[in-house]
């Protein structure tokens, strides 16, 4: 009957991206770039991301579904980004995202998905050759901010785990050309279901779920200068455990969700208003397990409030 | 500003702290918590109970036991004590799974065999559809896609047959009149609770003798897994100190030979035509169209064949095919008729205002592909209380045969009715309403949930009145979910509930007249 598909992306390829759009300034800074915010100031920023998906891989199997024909998940975005220190930052993030089956009767499904609060720092910063050598913590945490239904892929807006990851990240950037690299590991809680029994590769008497922890990798490369930015990212993303949709069979919070991804985002800086941003990008799964094959494009309008007495514009 | 920013990253890093440093994600299942059973009474009269289909237990063949101190059986004693010498931590955790009792636990098999192939199978490239063939089960789709029918079926003949096989041992039982091993040599260690039952043919043995049969034909492509869950009771029965091997042997093979009357029927019952042929489902539309009605169509892309359209004409249990004609309820309402109107109106305004009460209805009921079916979740439902009662194993066999064969039955009424009357879901109707669980891929009329969960909850009222209420309640909230979910019209759900509580007082009444009494 339903076939479908995981929801997965809106949780981390959407974020990640939509964070990825998150810039300001003469400095982008998400919690997968290199860039700081300076102490004091706040970011504020407001972003809509347009993720859909016709194709999809049950296991390693790449199908498409006239049941569903394309989902198509749509994200609103309020972020912060507060300077606590210049080598301390404090972000966050609060999507409302909806959900929609092009085919088939499923109802799309939508509300306030995920809060995520991250602290980026500065650890190591040097001077190698020309150029500047920078490494990085980023302690980030996830909360749900409402009870959707995390057990109704794929039009379920997101899996209701609450997340704590921790990222470290290289810098190094001659001029205004940079290269970077990333990993980071994801600890999930397990999750609430509304049944109190489910099938995994076994039966499971129990409302409660196991999810298995993630890992992500990403390298990106790209310019930087104080009116535009510039940056290419490729990552990949591995649930470390979990089990394949078997054919023909609903999704399943806990299967194991990978995707490799790669996008690119554009950020400029307006001469006229100070303080003013556009940003604007997209992400293209490549390959995947579990998960849509999404593209996703998105756009961003940012404004930086100056809170120090001293830096006054 | 700074304050705020101040304490939020020290919230963070501690939650984090906190969160990483407690993580301890071990989901538990409550099936792993039953303990050993421990009847309050052996039912030592279940020999006079009335079988399903055995008429004489003497046509079995269970050969005389090894007379006790003789070598066989000091050998089988000697096998005992050797395995219980140095029990590991595995072997022990095989006693605490099986001590439960063999009738939940094969229960519970059926329903991890019929989730795992609850799946429809998946479009040829043309647009057609393949089916899962009994006698090629291995091919894609492997056999068979066990939908609610074929598991109301499957379940109804695990249960009967482990039922009747139980009721034959115990004539055994009191025929060879054996003594436990424990009882015979007190250096037998019973890890287990005592039980005064005559020990020659073991009744775990006898279930799961069964229970293999009957789902070795149930499951064909599962038979290694049947079989290693099998080896694996038989092992935990000897290092419990319960049983010697002859015991177990002479168990299995009657539960064997008592499955085959079982699988002969099913042979014959007419579910292996239920797929039907396409004049047939050609054939179907008119069953709409002659009363005035719009019929039925697939509203799976690309369309799929009805499921199982001629399962009404399966041979049920409780009664003969003439009383499933009487029990198909009038028709429903006619397609564009005011009262049809009204019903379709209901059904979207659920779909267009979903709240997150009713998504949760309809999701802890949905029982859709990929799990154990509204049946299953009656058998598990039925479990958590029957635990709660310390039946003996042939009273679980006995109880799960009543609830089962209200299941296959209520099964075999639904879809005659569905399929008599063939007509469309709302959102053949109206393609605005949008669903919020699978559309099921047969006609409207009546709810199979609705069916399904009366039948069941008119079963476990009888046989635990003091929960009556709670069983109708669930079984109202499980057929309303249909409604609010928005894939069943209200008339859908009410008459289908009292299709199905028809049903169920048909094994009510067998349940009564069949010499087990109440119970506890």
């Amino acid at each position: 009957m339903m076939k479908s598909l995981p929801a997965n992306l809106l949780r981390f390829g959407v974020l990640a991206s939509c964070l990825a759009a998150f810039s300001l300034k003469a400095n982008a800074q998400t919690e997968s770039d290199a860039i700081m915010i300076p102490k004091n100031m706040f970011c504020a920023a407001a972003t809509y991301d347009h993720s859909s998906w016709t194709d999809y891989w049950e296991g390693t199997f790449k199908r498409n579904n006239l049941n569903i024909g394309t989902l198509t998940t749509n994200s609103y975005m309020l972020m912060g980004n507060y300077g606590i220190t210049n080598k301390l930052d404090l972000l966050f993030t609060v999507p409302y995202v909806t959900t929609n089956a092009s085919a088939g009767t499923l109802a799309g499904q939508s509300g306030l998905q995920d809060l995520t609060v991250t602290l980026k720092w500065i650890a190591f910063e040097t001077q190698i050759g020309t150029g500047v050598f920078t490494a990085h913590a980023i302690l980030s945490g996830s909360v749900p901010l409402s009870n959707y239904d995390p057990n109704f892929l794929p039009v379920s807006i997101g899996l209701q785990a609450r997340t704590v990851s921790l990222r470290g990240l290289v810098n190094y950037q001659v001029g205004r050309f940079f290269v970077a690299g990333a990993a980071q590991y994801t600890e999930r809680s397990d999750i609430n279901i509304n049944q109190n029994a489910y099938f995994t590769t076994q039966e499971i008497y129990s409302n409660n779920v196991y999810m298995p922890n993630m890992n992500n990798i990403l390298a990106s490369v790209g310019y930087r200068s104080l009116k535009l930015n510039i940056e290419a990212v490729v990552q990949q993303t591995t649930t470390l455990g979990g089990f394949d949709i078997t054919k023909n069979n609903m999704p399943f919070p806990s299967n194991t969700m990978n995707w490799t991804s790669a996008g690119g985002l554009v950020k400029y800086s307006f001469d006229g208003i100070s303080g003013l941003e556009l940003t604007a990008g997209g992400n293209y799964v490549l390959k995947g397990r579990n998960v849509g094959q999404s593209t996703d494009v998105f756009g961003g309008v940012l404004y930086v409030f100056d809170f120090s007495n001293k830096n006054h514009r | 500003m700074k304050k705020f920013a101040f304490y939020t990253t020290l919230l963070l890093v501690l939650t984090a702290t906190v969160f990483l440093g407690s993580c301890n994600k071990e989901v538990i299942d409550r099936t792993t918590l039953y303990p050993a059973l421990n009847p309050s009474s052996e039912d030592l009269n279940a020999d006079t109970w009335k079988p399903v289909l055995v008429t004489n237990p003497d046509a079995f063949t269970v050969a005389a036991p090894d007379a006790i101190g003789s070598s066989a059986y000091t050998a089988d004693i000697s096998e005992v004590k050797s395995l219980q010498s140095n029990l590991t931590s595995d072997q022990k955790a095989i006693i605490a799974y099986w001590s439960a009792g063999a009738v939940l636990r094969w229960n519970e098999i059926m329903r991890d065999l019929v989730a795992k192939y609850n799946l429809p199978p998946y479009q040829n490239p043309d647009g057609t559809y393949p089916f899962p063939s009994s006698t090629n089960p291995f091919a894609y789709p492997e056999f068979p896609f066990s939908n609610p029918p074929y598991a109301a079926r499957a379940y109804a003949y695990l249960s009967t047959a482990q039922y009747d096989a139980l009721v034959t041992a115990y004539h055994f039982k009191k025929l060879y009149n054996r003594a436990a091993p424990y009882k015979n040599d007190p250096s037998v260690q019973l890890l287990i609770p005592k039980s005064d039952l005559p020990s020659y043919p073991s009744e775990d043995a006898v279930v799961a003798g069964a229970s293999v049969e009957m789902m070795k034909v149930l499951f064909p492509t599962e038979v290694d897994y049947i079989e290693q869950k099998a080896a694996e009771e038989m092992l935990y029965r000897k290092l419990a100190g319960a049983n010697v091997q002859g015991e177990l042997t002479a168990g299995q093979t009657l539960g064997a030979q008592v499955a085959d009357v079982f699988i002969a029927r099913a042979k014959t019952d007419r579910a292996g035509k239920a797929i039907g042929s396409a004049p047939e489902w050609a054939a179907l539309q008119n069953n709409a169209t002659s009363r005035g009605d719009q019929y039925w169509i697939s509203l799976e892309s690309p369309p799929r064949p009805p499921m199982l359209p001629l399962f009404g004409k399966v041979i049920p249990f409780l009664f003969d095919t003439t009383t499933v004609v009487k029990l198909r309820p009038g028709p429903p309402n006619l397609a564009g008729s005011a009262a049809f109107k009204a019903e379709e109106v209901e059904v979207l305004s659920y779909s267009q205002h979903p709240t997150a009460a009713n998504q949760a209805m309809v999701d802890f009921w949905a029982d859709g592909v990929g799990t154990y079916t509204p049946p299953g979740h009656w058998n598990a439902i039925a479990e958590s209380e029957f635990v709660k009662e310390h039946y003996s194993e042939v009273r679980w066999a006995r109880n799960y045969a009543l609830l089962n064969m209200a299941e296959m039955d209520a099964a075999i009424c639904c879809w005659d009715t569905k399929y008599f009357y063939f007509n469309e879901r709302p959102s053949q109707a109206n393609p605005i309403i949008k669903t919020l669980t699978g559309i099921p891929n047969f006609p409207s009329y009546t709810s199979g949930h609705s069916n399904f969960s009366a039948a069941a909850a008119t079963v476990l009222t009888y046989l635990l009145p003091d929960r009556g209420n709670e069983f109708i309640g669930l079984a109202n909230q499980a057929a309303m979910s249909r409604l609010v979910g928005a894939i069943h019209y209200r008339s859908d759900v009410e008459v289908g509930l009292q299709t199905g509580a028809k049903v169920g007082e048909y094994a009510v009444a067998r349940g009564q007249a069949d010499g087990a009494g109440p119970g506890n």
